[in-house]
C-alpha cells in the first residue's frame, strides 16, 4: 500500500508541476479549452485514487472542482474569474494535502466547505489563500529517496553498458590472444567482475516486479463489475514474478484490454451464469509465472467462452476467408481468429470493450515485444488468454557456433551437452534420410545446421560436433555445426520482424568484433529442421480438445523419482525442497521417517533401500497441517496437466497417469500421501484388518498402499486379530495368523497348477485376491 | 515549411524517402547474411551497438539484386516500430522540399512499385515517387498475406 501512495503522490507531484503553468494560462484565459481539459484530468485523477487511498477530504474536494469543471466542458456554465480561482484555490489545496502526505503528516487543518462552496455559480469572491499553506513544505520526506528518471536516460546507461560488455569481450579476446603478464591479468578480472556487478544493478534497475500491473486490475473489474451489473472475484497470483520495466508498460494496455474484454463479453450476468449452473460470481484469474525463457501471463475467466464458429461465420461475411478455407480450420485456428482486425463477437457494441480497439491491437502490440498471445476456449466454461513475453532478452549466456564460416549464438541454457560426431559414444545412422545419432546408448533426432540453413559446410560429417539441445518441452534433439567458438555472454536485442518471421531465431547480438550474430532459438531451429518434437503434439491436441478442463489445468512438478519414474506433484502442495543425508531417513515407528533441521517427517516416494549412501533431496510437502517428504531424484520441469489424467485402478501413491509436455508421468496423489502416511493413525478400526510382515519393506512401501486402498487396515506382527494375512511364499508365518492367508511369489510364472500363489506385480490378480478375502469375513 | 525528402535511386530510377523517417545514411561494410529469412532481406549489418536489419530495396520490389560486390554499398537508416533497418540503395542524391502534397499517380507503374508508392510530388527537379518506407521493409511476403 505504501507503494502505491508513493506511486499517487510521485503522480499528483508530477501533475502538478506540469499544471502549475497551466492554471497561470488558464487564469488568463478562462475559455481556454485545453488548460481546462488538463485541469480536469488532474482533478479527476485526484479523484480516483483518493477514493482508493480513503482520503475522504481530497476526494470531496476533488469531487467538487471536477463536479463544477464537468459543466463547463459540457457548456453548461462560463469559466468566469470566481470559478477560476475557486478551481485553483481547490488546486492548491490538494498541492498541500499531497504534500502532507509525502511527509507522512496529517492533513493541514481547515474547513474545505468553504472551498467547495466558492464553486457555486454565482458563489461570492475568490476563497482566500490559506493559512500556512507552503510552510510545511520545505521538510523533506522520510520515505526511502526515490527518482523518476526518464525511459530514454535508462536506455542510454543500458546501451552503454552494453557496449560496455563487448568491449570487455573484444579485450578479453586480445587478452587471450597475446601472453600478458599476471598483473594484468589480475586488473582485467577485477574489471570483469565490477562490469559484471555493475550489468546486474542495471537490469534490476530495469527489472519491476509484475505486480504492478496487476495491482490496478481488482479496482478496474470492480468498476467495472458496477457498471455492468455483474459479479466478478479476481484471482491473482505470481506477482513477484519480475519483468524489464518497458515489457511491463507493453503488456499494461493488451492486459487491460484482455480483463476488460473477460469481464464484459466472458463473464454473463448473474441470473444468466445461474441459469448455466454457475455460481453467481465470475471468477477472473490472472497469473504470472516463468518458464524458461519467457514469462507466461494467464488470464482465466470462467464465462461463457468463445464460439469458434460464429467466428468463422463472422470472418466469411466480412470476406476475410472464403468458405473453403473456412472450413479447413482447427478449432484454434478458429477461436484465433479473435485476433483479426475487425472481428468481434460481441453483438452490441458496448462503452466498456468491443469499439474496434480489439484483440488484434492486443496481439500487434504483444508481438512487437517478441511476445505470442495464445486463446484457449470452451463454449460455456471459459477462455484462456495466454500472454507469453520473452524475459528480457538482454543478456544471456550463449555458446558460439559456427557453419561454412558464419557464426550463430545458442543459447546455453537449451544446451544439454555438446559432443564429437565421431566421438567414442557416439554414432551416426540415417534412416530414411532423417539423422539418428546415439549417444551414450540415447537415440535422438540428428539435424545438420548446413541443411536447416541451406548453407553448404566443408567441414565432413564426422568432424562435426553436435549440440544436444533440449526444446522448452523437455524434447532432445542433437544439432550437427561445424565448429564451436566460445562460451560468451551476449547482448541480444529482439530482431526486426522480417528476421523472426524465419522462426529460427531469438534474436541479435554483436560479436567482440562488432559484427552481428544471430541468436538461434532451439525451439525453432527443431521445428524448421522437422524434429518432431513432442510439444509440437502436444501443441495440436490442445487445439482438438481445447483443453478438455479449461478451468482445470493444474500446475505440477515434473521430477524423477528415485526409481527413475517420471513424476508430477501438484504444485501447491509442495512446500520447498530439502536435501538431507541419506543417515537422516529411518524406518521408525511403522514407517520411513526422515528427520529435516527439527522436524521429524514421514517420508514417502522411496524405500529404505534406495536410498544409499550420500545425499537425499526431498519435497516437502504440507497439507496445511501436516507436513511429510518425499524423496526424488531431480526436479524436471514445471508444468501444467493439459492432458486427461488416466486414473489409477485404485487408490495409491500414483493417482494416475497423463501425459505431461509429451511424455507420461505418473501422477502422486498427494491426498493419498497424506492418508496414508499422517492420517493412518486415525483410521477407524471397524474396518478390515491385514497383517503385513512388517520387515518387508517391498510389502510395506508397495503392498501396503494397495492393499490399504482395497479397504483394509494394515497391522503388523501382533497378538490383535487379523482377516487377512499376506506374505511371501516361503516366509514363515504363524498358524493363526489369520483367517485366510494370500501368498505372494516373486516370478511372474507360476510353479506349477497347484501353486496358488500371486505374481506380486499381478495388480488385477492381488486386487482380485483382496476383494474375495473381503468378501469371504461376511460368510 | 515544406515536407523534406530524401532522393535516392532505387533500381536506377530516382525515387524520393520522407527525410523524417530517415535517421541517417551510412556505408555499410559488413553484411551477415540472415539464412531462410524473405529474399528482401539482405542480411544484418552493425552501426556501432546497434544491429541494422538490411532490406535490399531491389528485392522488395522485385527488380533484382542490389549490386554491392565493390564492397561500399550505400544505405539509409530508418526507424520502425523500434527496429532499426538499412534500406539498400543505389545512390543517395540529395534532400529537397516537396513542393506539392503526394497525389496519385494516375499512369500505369510496374507492379512492384505500385506496392510501395505513396503518390507523387511536385519539387523544383520535377515530380518524384514518394516510397513508403514500411511497404518497402515488409516486402512481398506481407503482400501477399
Amino acid at each position: 500500500m505504501d507503494d502505491l501512495i508513493a506511486d499517487f503522490v510521485a503522480e499528483c507531484r508530477e501533475m502538478l508541476e506540469a499544471l502549475g503553468g497551466e492554471i497561470v494560462a488558464w487564469e488568463a484565459q478562462p475559455g481556454d479549452r485545453a488548460r481546462l481539459d488538463s485541469i480536469f484530468r488532474f482533478v479527476h485523477t485526484v479523484k480516483g485514487n483518493c477514493g482508493f487511498f480513503e482520503f475522504p477530504r481530497l476526494e470531496a474536494l476533488s469531487h467538487a472542482a471536477e463536479d463544477a469543471l464537468a459543466d463547463v466542458r459540457a457548456g453548461r456554465r462560463e469559466a468566469d474569474g470566481a470559478l477560476v480561482s475557486a478551481v485553483l484555490a481547490i488546486v492548491d489545496r490538494i498541492g498541500e494535502m499531497v504534500a502532507a502526505i509525502e511527509a507522512g503528516e496529517d492533513f493541514p487543518v481547515g474547513d474545505d466547505s468553504l472551498l467547495i462552496a466558492a464553486l457555486a455559480p454565482g458563489a461570492e469572491g475568490p476563497a482566500t489563500p490559506l493559512a500556512g499553506a507552503l510552510e510545511g513544505n520545505g521538510k523533506a520526506a522520510a520515505a526511502p529517496r526515490t527518482i523518476r528518471l526518464s525511459v530514454e536516460l535508462l536506455d542510454r546507461v543500458m546501451s552503454t553498458v552494453s557496449d560496455m560488455v563487448l568491449a570487455r569481450n573484444e579485450l578479453a579476446r586480445r587478452l587471450r590472444e597475446s601472453p600478458t603478464d599476471v598483473p594484468v591479468d589480475g586488473a582485467f578480472e577485477r574489471l570483469s567482475s565490477i562490469i559484471a556487478e555493475m550489468r546486474d544493478a542495471i537490469t534490476r534497475t530495469r527489472m519491476q516486479r509484475i505486480e504492478n500491473l496487476f495491482v490496478g486490475l481488482p479496482r478496474m473489474v470492480r468498476d467495472l463489475c458496477a457498471d455492468l451489473g455483474k459479479q466478478v472475484l479476481v484471482d491473482i497470483e505470481g506477482g513477484d514474478v519480475e519483468l524489464d520495466r518497458e515489457m511491463i508498460e507493453m503488456i499494461r494496455d493488451p492486459l487491460t484490454h484482455i480483463v476488460r474484454n473477460a469481464v464484459d463479453h466472458g463473464i454473463e450476468l448473474p441470473a444468466d451464469r445461474l441459469k448455466a449452473g454457475k455460481r453467481e460470481i465470475g471468477i477472473l484469474s490472472v497469473s504470472a509465472r516463468q518458464s524458461g525463457n519467457q514469462i507466461l501471463i494467464d488470464i482465466h475467466d470462467d464465462g461463457r467462452g468463445i464460439d469458434g464458429t460464429k467466428l468463422v461465420d463472422k470472418a466469411v461475411a466480412s470476406g476475410l476467408l472464403d468458405k473453403a478455407a473456412a472450413d479447413a480450420l482447427s478449432p484454434r485456428d478458429q477461436l484465433a481468429l479473435i485476433f483479426e482486425a475487425g472481428l468481434s463477437t460481441a453483438k452490441q457494441v458496448t462503452a466498456i470493450s468491443g469499439r474496434g480497439v480489439g484483440m488484434d491491437v492486443v496481439r500487434s502490440n504483444i508481438e512487437r515485444i517478441g511476445g505470442i498471445v495464445e486463446v484457449d476456449s470452451r463454449l460455456g466454461e471459459g477462455t484462456r488468454m495466454t500472454l507469453r513475453v520473452p524475459l528480457t532478452l538482454t543478456i544471456i549466456p550463449a555458446l558460439t557456433v559456427s557453419i561454412a564460416g558464419q557464426h550463430f549464438a545458442i543459447p546455453r541454457s537449451a544446451i544439454e551437452e555438446i559432443v564429437r560426431a565421431n566421438g567414442e559414444s557416439v554414432t551416426l545412422e540415417r534412416l530414411g534420410g532423417a539423422g539418428v545419432a546415439t549417444i551414450r546408448g540415447r537415440r535422438v533426432p540428428e539435424v545438420s545446421l548446413a541443411d536447416i540453413l541451406g548453407l553448404k559446410s566443408d567441414v565432413p560429417e564426422a568432424e562435426r560436433r553436435l549440440v544436444v539441445l533440449r526444446a522448452s518441452g523437455g524434447d532432445v534433439y542433437a544439432l550437427s555445426v561445424d565448429r564451436i567458438h566460445d562460451h560468451e555472454e551476449l547482448v541480444v536485442k529482439p530482431a526486426a520482424p522480417a528476421v523472426m518471421a524465419t522462426g529460427l531465431y531469438a534474436g541479435t547480438t554483436l560479436a567482440d568484433d562488432g559484427s552481428p550474430i544471430l541468436l538461434f532459438d532451439a525451439n525453432g531451429l527443431a521445428e524448421v529442421g522437422g524434429v518432431k518434437l513432442e510439444v509440437q503434439e502436444r501443441g495440436s491436441r490442445i487445439a482438438e480438445a481445447a483443453t478438455s478442463e479449461a478451468s482445470k489445468l493444474t500446475a505440477v512438478l515434473l521430477f524423477r523419482g528415485l526409481d527413475g519414474g517420471r513424476r508430477a506433484l501438484r504444485l501447491a502442495v509442495v512446500d520447498r525442497i530439502e536435501e538431507v543425508a541419506a543417515a537422516a531417513v529411518r524406518d521408525a515407528a511403522g514407517q520411513l521417517r526422515v528427520q529435516v533441521g527439527e522436524a521429524i517427517l514421514p517420508l514417502a516416494g522411496t524405500t529404505a533401500g534406495e536410498l544409499g549412501e550420500g545425499k537425499v533431496r526431498l519435497f516437502r510437502l504440507n497439507d496445511g497441517s501436516h507436513e511429510i517428504g518425499y524423496a526424488f531424484a531431480e526436479v524436471i520441469d514445471f508444468a501444467v496437466i493439459e492432458n486427461d489424467v488416466i486414473h489409477a485402478a485404485s487408490p495409491g501413491e500414483i493417482g494416475g497417469v497423463s501425459l505431461i509436455n509429451g511424455e507420461p508421468a505418473e501422477i502422486v496423489d498427494a491426498h493419498w500421501l497424506f492418508a496414508n502416511h499422517v492420517g493412518s493413525f486415525a483410521r477407524p478400526s471397524e474396518r478390515m484388518v491385514c497383517r503385513l510382515p512388517s520387515d518387508d519393506p517391498w510389502i510395506q512401501n508397495m503392498l501396503r498402499p494397495i492393499v490399504e486402498a482395497a479397504g483394509y487396515c494394515v497391522v503388523g506382527e501382533g497378538d490383535e486379530p487379523a482377516d487377512l494375512v499376506i506374505a511371501s511364499r516361503g516366509a514363515d508365518i504363524a498358524d493363526d495368523a489369520a483367517r485366510e492367508t494370500i501368498w505372494l511369489r516373486s516370478e511372474a510364472k507360476a510353479a506349477g497348477k497347484k501353486d496358488e500363489s500371486i505374481y506380486r506385480y499381478d495388480r488385477a490378480g492381488l486386487l482380485m485376491a483382496l476383494k474375495s478375502a473381503g468378501a469371504g469375513r461376511g460368510k | 515549411m515544406n515536407e523534406l525528402l530524401l532522393v535516392v535511386a532505387i533500381a536506377g530510377e530516382r525515387v524520393a524517402l520522407p527525410a523524417d523517417a530517415v535517421e541517417s545514411v551510412v556505408e555499410l561494410d559488413t553484411l551477415i547474411p540472415v539464412p531462410r529469412a524473405a529474399p528482401h532481406v539482405a542480411g544484418l549489418s552493425a552501426l556501432r551497438s546497434r544491429v541494422l536489419t538490411v532490406i535490399d530495396c531491389m528485392r522488395s520490389i522485385d527488380l533484382g539484386t542490389t549490386e554491392c560486390s565493390d564492397g561500399i554499398r550505400e544505405a539509409v537508416v530508418v526507424e520502425l516500430d523500434g527496429h532499426h533497418y538499412a534500406l539498400l540503395v543505389g545512390l543517395v542524391e540529395d534532400v529537397v522540399e516537396a513542393l506539392s502534397e503526394p497525389s496519385p499517380v494516375r499512369a500505369a507503374m510496374g507492379p512492384g512499385w505500385e506496392r510501395i508508392a505513396k503518390g507523387m510530388v511536385e519539387t523544383e527537379n520535377g515530380p518524384l515517387l514518394v516510397v513508403d518506407v514500411a511497404a518497402l521493409i515488409s516486402g512481398l511476403e506481407a503482400k501477399a498475406a
